[in-house]
């Protein structure tokens, strides 16, 4: 009767898989930005602190997809992590490949007891951690994110690779319509954590189905004290029920007790495994009446009470780290400087934090180290650190202006975070409404001003720091100007110095700490240029207005 | 794991590179053929401009190709070039059938064709179109860039351009496809890796923008040829301004076309705003690298000996800084 819903699950399922995961493969920037955050709508994390940011700032149906997942599971149960999470759908995927290998008797599952103390156990610990203003428990257990990074760190670059040996191949023939794109692997080091969690994961799903969603997963175990509350629930009819058993050796998450006849619910996932494989249609989704509360109603209740306060105790912890974003403490972020062999002038004195995080408080208490915006950016800056924010900050993207530098008018990042550690710049228009009340055409040109400092042109990420002893003009005494050449706005401009010789220059109030200067420094090990992070991000001055004395050419020079 | 995944990579890209050069081997034997005779086609054209036309004592419109530089005032960029071209005797006295040819504007940056950073895409669409017509087989446009290559393609106009004209855009952004060569006239500049567009092609246009340049002083026609190696950073670190001029005893372009349409006056070589950006409407073709800089350098409004990387390419002899010893076409369109 409710055969179709399997193979519902499974295309919705795969088609979730295959449009999240093409956000994090898709170099080619074949994804038009504005969809990112549409598609990563109904993530409950990423939601629930995109909620959180928003919060006070309107566009708040925006960041409302954890309410709709939250009335989705007192409806059905836990559906979000067969149909919506992508970790979820990859574990599936992993499960079905896996059986496919395994020997029938082993591919059987059974039913086990609950890890209770487990999955409260994390639960409680992430939302206490949460009040000492540490995103970092989140950050490691949220499915979204764990395949984000999985997708950023291991398969976009065997999808680069596989496109790069087909570029090259076509390229020797004379095709030029695929292009190499550079395999951006940052820190190896960074990799070691999120490799330990994908192999906990496959381990998990090979071995033992669902149990990472079931014991380690944050919103899982909180999905699942919600799902005690469903209205419909999977259960099983004892009069047509024989206890062959055939349901309990499909489900991937171990819930379903033949010998009692009963279902745990709040470990299931809502895959509707079990509802196809009864023959007498014994086991489906039943609404759940008066009679059959009255089976265990204490337990119920309780359970459902307490994942109610557990709810409220993640936004409130949640809510006490955003608040506390907003007092301008001047210990924000404990920072590791980065090590530089050599020059002590050369140590940055903070990291750079992406435009449009508004803070590196900010920043790192908001940002789950999804790993989106580093397989985003078009310029490959943003890397995952490893502990250029501290331990509790690993993963968490930062600027690398080794590898690149960040483009002067893009806002790809900003425009992609889903949990909004990266604020997206808004549009003009937009913002005058907002912002001002009124509409663009009404502004006073100190309004327009004003709107025009919000843009990403005029965000100071950095400022920049020039160091004489290091430069090319200072040491060896030839022409250089690499910085200077690179300065979108000319905060580092080249100066008369010996001869014909310029020395480069630098004006902070100007700067807007893109990088360029430091990525095109030629001296090694040690730049003669570096871009100071700003704790809290400021409003770069306009450049002055150079205008050109002379008049064009009339006649030939020569 | 980290090891096995490189030692992976390594054997993959043995195979593949073992392809290629099976397929190269074969290739070669071909292009060797079809490159003697281009270079042959091209050293005899120049035989017969500078002498065969004299010796017969042709008149001026014959010999009009003698030619050492010419110099455009007044008109749309694309337009300017015909007129130029036609002055030297049509495209086909530089690209001859079946022949490839590389152009390599300045795509540096991303910024629009107003802010002068990047040569004009109207520019480069005619000099393909030119060339097609005039029977090359394939026409390359490429440049490493200085910001994200994809952004500068696009946002210069000039991807879009080239295409519609029927080139073949060719991204700079991938080291493996820079081969090592050694400059053999350079004194700090002695090997580099070039793009192998370039060392695969039969001619080279080079089509840089005329503008200001806060490292080098000014970004010209020499200048330009930074844009075809990988390793820039090493031309910083040793004596910028030697290293622009030992890379045209690499290769010397066969034809030199500066856009001084825009000419970006200060701010160089990005430009802060379009108010950097004087209207000047000229353009200098010629085969003669240094010749066209040392025009370029005038109207920039210095003096050629001012400027580092010309001065030392004249006093290496690598072309003619004087331009009173040239035989100079000026036109005005007005």
């Amino acid at each position: 009767m409710q055969a179709y819903l399997k193979p519902v699950r499974i295309v919705i399922s795969i088609v979730t898989l295959l449009v999240i995961g093409f956000l994090f493969l898709d170099f080619s920037n074949s994804v038009p930005v504005t969809w990112f955050r549409d598609i990563l709508w109904l993530q409950f994390v990423p939601s629930l602190l995109s909620f959180l940011s928003t919060l006070g700032n309107g566009l708040i149906l925006s960041a409302c997809g954890f309410v709709a997942i939250l009335l989705l599971t007192l409806l059905f149960g836990r559906v979000y992590c067969s149909y919506i999470c992508p970790l979820g759908v990859f574990q599936d995927i992993i499960i079905w490949i896996s059986r496919k290998f395994k020997k029938k008797a082993k591919a059987h599952y059974r039913f086990t007891p609950p890890k209770t103390w487990l999955r409260y156990g994390i639960l409680i610990i992430v939302c206490l951690s949460l009040f000492t203003g540490s995103i970092f428990l989140v950050e490691i257990l949220d499915p979204y994110s764990n395949f984000g990074r999985f997708m950023s760190d291991f398969f976009r670059p065997v999808y680069v690779l596989g496109n790069n040996l087909l570029a090259n191949i076509l390229q020797k023939m004379g095709f030029y319509v695929l292009y190499p794109v550079k395999i951006a692997i940052g820190d190896p080091y960074a990799l070691v954590v999120p490799a330990f969690l994908l192999l906990l994961v496959l381990w998990c799903a090979i071995r033992k189905g669902r149990l990472y969603c079931n014991a380690f997963c944050p919103v899982g175990t909180l999905l699942g004290l919600v799902s005690y509350g469903s209205l419909f629930k999977i259960r099983i009819k004892k009069s047509a029920c024989t206890q062959c058993g055939k349901c309990m050796f499909v489900c991937k998450s171990h819930c379903i007790d033949v010998k009692q006849q009963r279902i745990d619910f709040s470990r299931c996932t809502g895959c509707a495994d079990c509802i196809n494989v009864c023959d007498r249609n014994g086991i489906r989704y039943s609404l759940v009446s008066d009679k059959a509360k009255k089976v265990t109603p204490d337990k119920s209740k309780r359970r459902f009470l307490f994942g109610s306060l557990m709810f409220i105790g993640v936004l409130s912890g949640l809510s006490v780290k955003s608040l506390a974003k907003n007092a301008k403490t001047s210990d924000d972020g404990a920072i590791e400087p980065e090590h530089n062999n050599g020059h002590e002038d050369a140590m940055k004195e903070n990291q750079v934090c992406p435009p449009g995080s508004q803070s590196i408080h900010h920043f790192t208490g908001a940002c789950t180290a999804c790993h989106l915006c580093v397989s985003a950016c078009p310029t490959g800056v943003l890397k995952p650190s490893l502990f250029e924010w501290g331990f509790f900050g690993m993963l968490q993207p930062y600027m690398d202006y080794h590898a690149s530098f960040c483009n002067y008018e893009c806002t790809k990042c900003s425009d992609v975070c889903p949990t909004k550690a990266i604020q997206p710049f808004v549009p003009q228009e937009e913002d005058a409404q907002t912002h001002l009340q009124k509409s663009l055409e009404e502004c006073t040109p100190e309004e327009s001003e004003l709107l025009k400092s919000r843009l990403k042109t005029g965000i100071q990420i950095g400022t920049v720091r020039f160091i004489k002893n290091n430069c090319i003009v200072y040491t060896e005494e030839t022409s250089c100007g690499s910085c200077s050449e690179h300065c979108p706005t000319k905060a580092v401009r080249m100066v008369p110095y010996k001869g014909e010789l310029t020395l480069p220059q630098v004006d902070t109030s100007i700067c807007v700490g893109c990088g360029a200067c430091e990525y095109a420094c030629p001296v090694k090990p040690n730049k003669a240029i570096i871009v100071d992070g700003c704790k809290v991000h400021q409003v770069a001055q306009k450049p002055p207005e150079d205008t050109i004395e002379e008049q064009p050419l009339e006649e030939f020079p020569f | 794991m980290l090891k096995n995944l490189n030692f992976f990579l390594a054997e993959i890209k043995k195979v593949v590179t073992l392809c290629i050069f099976l397929n190269e081997a074969k290739m070669k034997r071909r292009d060797f053929i079809s490159k003697s005779v281009g270079a042959g086609v091209v050293a005899g054209t120049g035989f017969s401009l500078l002498s065969l036309d004299e010796a017969f004592g042709n008149s001026i419109s014959n010999s009009q190709a003698a030619y050492d530089l010419i110099a455009l005032m007044g008109g749309e960029a694309a337009e300017m070039f015909e007129k130029g071209i036609a002055a030297l005797g049509g495209m086909s006295k530089f690209v001859q059938k079946g022949q490839t040819v590389v152009v390599k504007p300045n795509i540096g940056w991303d910024r629009t064709p107003e802010f002068g950073a990047n040569t004009t895409p109207e520019l480069i669409a005619k000099i393909v179109e030119h060339c097609l017509k005039a029977g090359a087989k394939d026409v390359f446009v490429f440049d490493h860039t200085c910001d994200n290559w994809q952004k500068a393609y696009n946002t210069s106009g000039i991807e879009k351009a080239a295409k519609a004209a029927g080139a073949k855009i060719v991204p700079g952004n991938d080291e493996n496809a820079y081969k090592a060569v050694t400059v053999p006239g350079g004194k700090s500049l002695k090997n580099a890796k070039v793009h192998e567009v370039l060392l695969n092609s039969d001619v080279f246009i080079n089509v840089p923008v005329l503008k200001h340049h806060d490292g080098a002083g000014v970004s010209f026609a020499m200048k330009n040829l930074m844009g075809i190696v990988w390793d820039r950073g090493y031309w910083h670190r040793n004596d910028l301004q030697q290293c622009i001029a030992d890379m045209v005893t690499y290769r010397k372009p066969d034809l030199n076309i500066i856009d001084g349409y825009r000419v970006m006056k200060k701010n160089g070589p990005k430009g802060v705003s379009v108010s950097n950006v004087s209207i000047e409407k000229a353009q200098i073709i010629s085969t003669d690298i240094v010749a066209a800089d040392a025009a370029a350098a005038k109207i920039f409004g210095k003096s050629p000996e001012t400027i580092g990387h010309i001065k030392i390419a004249g006093e290496m002899g690598l072309g003619q800084i004087d331009l009173t010893k040239l035989n100079v076409n000026r036109i005005k369109i007005s």
